[in-house]
């Protein structure tokens, strides 16, 4: 089948939806790709390279106008007017927020597949628009954030004074609050995040963050993977907590989104106002009602205390050819899933919860909002049950331990008493010879059980004093019980040492 | 100054020298000159037994049998030294612990031909102490020969001469106490009136006891029992000094038997696994998990797409198991390690403690292909760092990255830790086939989305990925 792949008319926008390597991968998967001319160029990817990499260069009517479209910006009216009958198209479409364009989708004999509305099981991660170009959003996010900042974001003692490091805010442990927290960390920056999700701290501390938690009655695992709208209660801490945080970190990003709600209002004006002048605010959530008071979508709006609110809505298009890659991939990897034969035929399988999620229209019909899919990101009530039982085990307790110890003194005591003297001196060296073998390798390092193994086996080729006092005494049979004794520990002691000699010779930094 | 004084001192010196040893090889920076130690320990406690020898009037016949004896042995042990194969190491250790359990059971039987055999007219021993030279013979016997047919046992599982899965003899842990108690049994019989008939019948019991033994513990659990023999046959050397009264032998034989046991202990503990349980065999009694679980399918991936996945990826992880080993893989996992560090990729292994067939096997092998060491980490200081990892190598091992081991409590390796493989972002199986690993329990991991399989032997498919890079 051929697919289509025709140029973004939204003005501002970088990406593409396939790039010459993803190009190749759909032939792989024994498809036909027409690119629009020039559809590449604000990504920097050429006619050329596209033609390079096995596509044919098309007017924008006969991209339009094939079996499968493969587009990032929802389509215009008259785009959808182009496609064919019969015909499939993917694309970025927000069904929840836009449902008249699923109306008019549906109007043609059509299947429209929403990028943006893959499940979050992580078998759909593979094509999840939304959190590749999240991951570049929160990159973008900090690097735009630097640009206006006025200072260093790594702390600094050099000869013309010390710098402190910028303390950047992170409000919302998404995709891209990750991405932001990772970047701004690796700058220098401290870095905190808070989010209602408390499975998250472990995530935010990975990747060089602090997490903030809010402590509220009702912060739970979310079961669907998103933030989920809070109740009075926490958003009064919430608020209590962001406006302490302002008056003290120079840099917020906001990445707060709730689907298919506006974007709730973290940062309220006065919040602004009492931010250190030369603060800067990156509002990611800008195009959904912005999560900061003042923000404007695509603008940057510097307030009257000199905060700079950033409030760019096109931050992953900011890295077009980066976007392009990552979104044609996803694209690829959506292909590779509904075509399970590797013949370029499209299967679409309606009981596959991945596709049937993203199937906003098809026949004509309707197909948005799909049942529900749950995604459990943690099953936390089963665990503490088991951490309890395994707990009874543990208390061997003190006094058990002072019991053992005290019998087997006693033991030894008896045994070592009732002996003959030299047996007695025997077990004495015995004894104290076990304790320092105990603590001698104690701490040895992992790497070296094998040469500590081996060198203990060549050592315990000791048993040739043995046999080297009992030969020669005179007696036949002595003598040649010795004698191969003898053979034996010598192999042994010769043997063990020039192994471990011979593998610690590899051991090198 | 007598001879016999001398040699007493040059038994401290060492004995000293041997703990210096093994305190050495706790560490890299001191592990050589810790070899150094043992081999000066060893030469002066052997010269100092032959002057001994000497000044106790031995016969030319023997002092010629007896240089005959060391270089003939030493010729064998170093060539077998310098031929083995790195992954062969655990089938010669294994073997060389079987030399140590026969030549005390040698000793001892020949303890017995210079004292018990000769009756009452026997000058070596002092009339009241006869009892207790009975019961060490008989003793020191039955260690060696344990230790003897155990190792032995073990060196033919190792070397797949014999199949690696647990003997299953019915009631056997009745069989192993059994044989303990007829053993005791025998002790006491022969302490009372010592003839050949008993000490034959416990060298036999003992040496079925350690077959037995090791026959039925399965091969997942070889570098337990590799280590335990090691103990094993430190106690043997112990025995054989009580015999003959010779405090070097006690004391060397107490530190590598007290150093092996607490080596086996730490990996038991490294595996969560009861070390009674361990030596008794119990890791195949439990049944294993109903089997026709669906996991769904599994992905396929080809060398050069993993290429191109190492190539784009900024952290890798490589977990290497006995398939490694098997496949002589290491050198081409060096090369690919090498050159991605060359690219500022961070490469590192992770090292499941019971990866491979003895305790630090990996290890020894990636030395051996000349991997720097500060990369070669253990599990529990890389097992947090899976979740940032963009690609991980699971290179030849299978249930030491195991999700079901935390997920199914009613796997058999419940409860054992496992490198958390599967939360990196991209996991490539190196694998043969689908068939099951040591433990005989399927791998969730390998049905996972994020995990990919790579068929084929190792080493070829790892030269695979090098030219594609």
């Amino acid at each position: 089948m051929l697919i289509g792949v025709p140029r973004e008319s939204r003005p501002g926008e970088t990406r593409v939806a396939a790039t010459p390597k993803t190009v190749e991968q759909l032939i792989g998967l024994g498809y036909t790709v027409a690119v629009e001319s020039d559809a590449g160029a604000a990504s920097s990817f050429t006619d050329d390279a596209y033609r390079a990499a096995g596509a044919a260069i098309v007017s924008g009517q006969e991209a339009w106008a094939a079996e499968i479209v493969f587009h990032v910006n929802a389509p215009s009216d008259d785009e959808i007017a182009m496609l064919s009958d019969g015909a499939t198209l993917v694309s970025l479409l927000s069904p929840a927020l836009t449902p008249e364009l699923v109306d008019k989708l549906a109007t043609r004999d059509v299947t429209a597949m929403a990028m943006d509305a893959v499940p979050r099981i992580s078998r759909a991660q593979s094509l999840d628009v939304l959190s590749s170009m999240a991951n570049i959003a929160g990159y973008r996010a900090v690097i735009e954030a630097a640009n206006v900042f006025g200072r260093f974001f790594t702390g600094q003692v050099t000869a013309a004074g010390k710098v402190p490091p910028a303390k950047v805010l992170v409000a919302g442990v998404g995709v891209a609050g990750l991405a932001a927290i990772g970047t701004a960390s690796s700058l220098g920056a401290v870095v905190r995040a808070t989010d209602p999700r408390p499975e998250v701290a472990d995530q935010v501390k990975s990747l060089g963050g602090e997490y903030m938690p809010i402590e509220s009655p009702e912060v739970e695992v979310s079961a669907t993977g998103y933030a989920k709208e809070m109740g009075d209660d926490y958003k009064a801490r919430e608020a209590k907590m962001y406006a302490e945080q302002t008056k003290d970190v120079d840099i917020i990003i906001t990445t707060a989104l709730i689907p298919g709600k506006p974007a709730p209002r973290l940062i309220t004006g006065d919040m602004v106002a009492a931010m250190k002048p030369g603060s800067v605010i990156v509002d990611m959530a800008a195009a959904n009602g912005g999560n900061v008071e003042g923000s404007r979508p695509g603008e940057v709006v510097v307030t009257d205390n000199d905060v700079t609110i950033i409030g760019y809505t096109d931050l992953a298009g900011r890295l077009p050819a980066q976007a392009s890659q990552l979104y044609g991939t996803n694209l690829v990897n959506l292909m590779k899933l509904m075509t399970p034969g590797k013949d370029g035929q499209l299967v679409l399988d309606w009981d596959d919860v991945v596709q049937r999620s993203m199937t906003v229209a098809r026949h004509r019909e309707k197909t948005w909002p799909p049942p529900p899919v749950q995604v459990s990101a943690v099953p936390a009530a089963a665990k503490p049950a088991a951490v309890a039982v395994k707990e009874e085990k543990v208390p061997a307790g003190p006094g058990r331990r002072y019991t053992l110890v005290g019998i087997g003194a006693i033991v030894l005591l008896l045994i070592t008493a009732a002996a003959p003297a030299t047996l007695a001196v025997n077990i004495t060296v015995f004894v104290l010879a076990i304790v320092i073998g105990y603590y001698v390798i104690g701490h040895v390092h992992h790497a070296l059980h094998t040469p500590l193994m081996s060198i203990t086996n060549a050592i315990s080729g000791i048993i040739i004093v043995g046999a080297l006092l009992q030969i020669g005494k005179g007696d036949t049979i002595v003598t040649i019980l010795a004698f191969v004794a003898t053979l034996l520990a010598s192999i042994n002691i010769f043997g063990g040492f020039a192994v471990t000699r011979r593998m610690l010779g590899m051991f090198q930094r | 100054m007598t001879m016999e004084s001398v040699a007493t001192a040059a038994y401290l010196v060492a004995a000293l020298l041997f703990i210096m040893s093994l305190a050495g090889l706790s560490k890299h920076e001191s592990a050589k000159s810790g070899i150094w130690y043992g081999i000066a320990g060893m030469v002066i406690a052997v010269l100092a037994t032959i002057g001994l020898a000497f000044s106790r009037d031995i016969t030319t016949v023997g002092a010629i049998l007896m240089l005959i004896a060391i270089v003939v042995g030493a010729g064998i042990g170093l060539w077998r030294a310098r031929v083995v194969q790195m992954t062969g190491m655990p089938e010669l250790i294994a073997l060389l612990h079987s030399f140590v359990g026969l030549a005390a059971v040698l000793v001892g039987w020949a303890g017995y031909y210079t004292v018990e055999a000769i009756g009452s007219g026997q000058t070596e021993i002092a009339n009241d102490l006869l009892g207790i030279h009975h019961g060490e013979v008989i003793v020191g016997v039955f260690i060696g020969a344990v230790t003897f047919t155990g190792s032995i046992v073990a060196y033919l599982k190792l070397s797949a001469k014999i199949s690696s899965s647990p003997m299953m003899l019915p009631g056997k842990n009745f069989l192993n106490i059994g044989a303990l108690v007829l053993f005791v049994a025998l002790t006491v019989w022969f302490v009372i009136t010592p003839n050949i008939g008993i000490l034959v019948a416990g060298t036999v019991l003992a040496l079925l006891l350690g077959w037995h033994l090791v026959a039925s513990i399965g091969g997942g659990d070889m570098p337990v029992v590799v280590s335990m023999l090691n103990s094993y046959s430190g106690w043997a050397a112990a025995a054989s000094g009580f015999l003959l009264g010779n405090n070097l032998l006690i004391v060397t034989g107490a530190l590598v038997g007290s150093s092996g046991a607490y080596l086996s202990y730490i990996m038991c503990a490294a595996m969560n696994r009861s070390f009674i349980s361990v030596i008794a065999g119990g890791f195949g009694i439990e049944a294993p998990a109903s089997g026709d679980v669906d996991y769904g399918e599994h992905h396929e991936i080809s060398a050069e797409e993993t290429a191109d996945l190492l190539k784009e990826a900024s952290s890798v992880i490589i977990t290497p198991g006995y398939g490694m080993a098997v496949a002589q893989a290491q050198y081409p996992v060096a090369e690919i390690t090498r050159q991605l560090r060359e690219k500022g990729v961070n490469v590192r292994f992770g090292i499941h403690p019971v990866a491979g067939r003895l305790p630090g096997h990996m290890n020894v092998l990636l030395a051996e292909a000349k991997v720097p060491y500060d990369i070669v980490l253990e599990m529990d200081e890389i097992n947090d760092d899976f979740p940032n990892t963009d690609v991980v190598l699971v290179i030849g091992a299978n249930d030491t990255v195991n999700p079901a081991a935390e997920d199914d409590p009613t796997s058999p390796i419940a409860g054992m830790p496992v490198l958390r493989v599967w939360e990196a972002k991209n996991v490539i199986v190196f694998k043969r086939s689908m068939a099951v690993g040591y433990a005989g329990v399927q791998n969730p991991l390998f049905f996972k989305d994020n995990s990919s399989m790579l068929f084929g032997d190792a080493k070829e498919r790892v030269e695979d990925i090098l030219r594609a890079m």
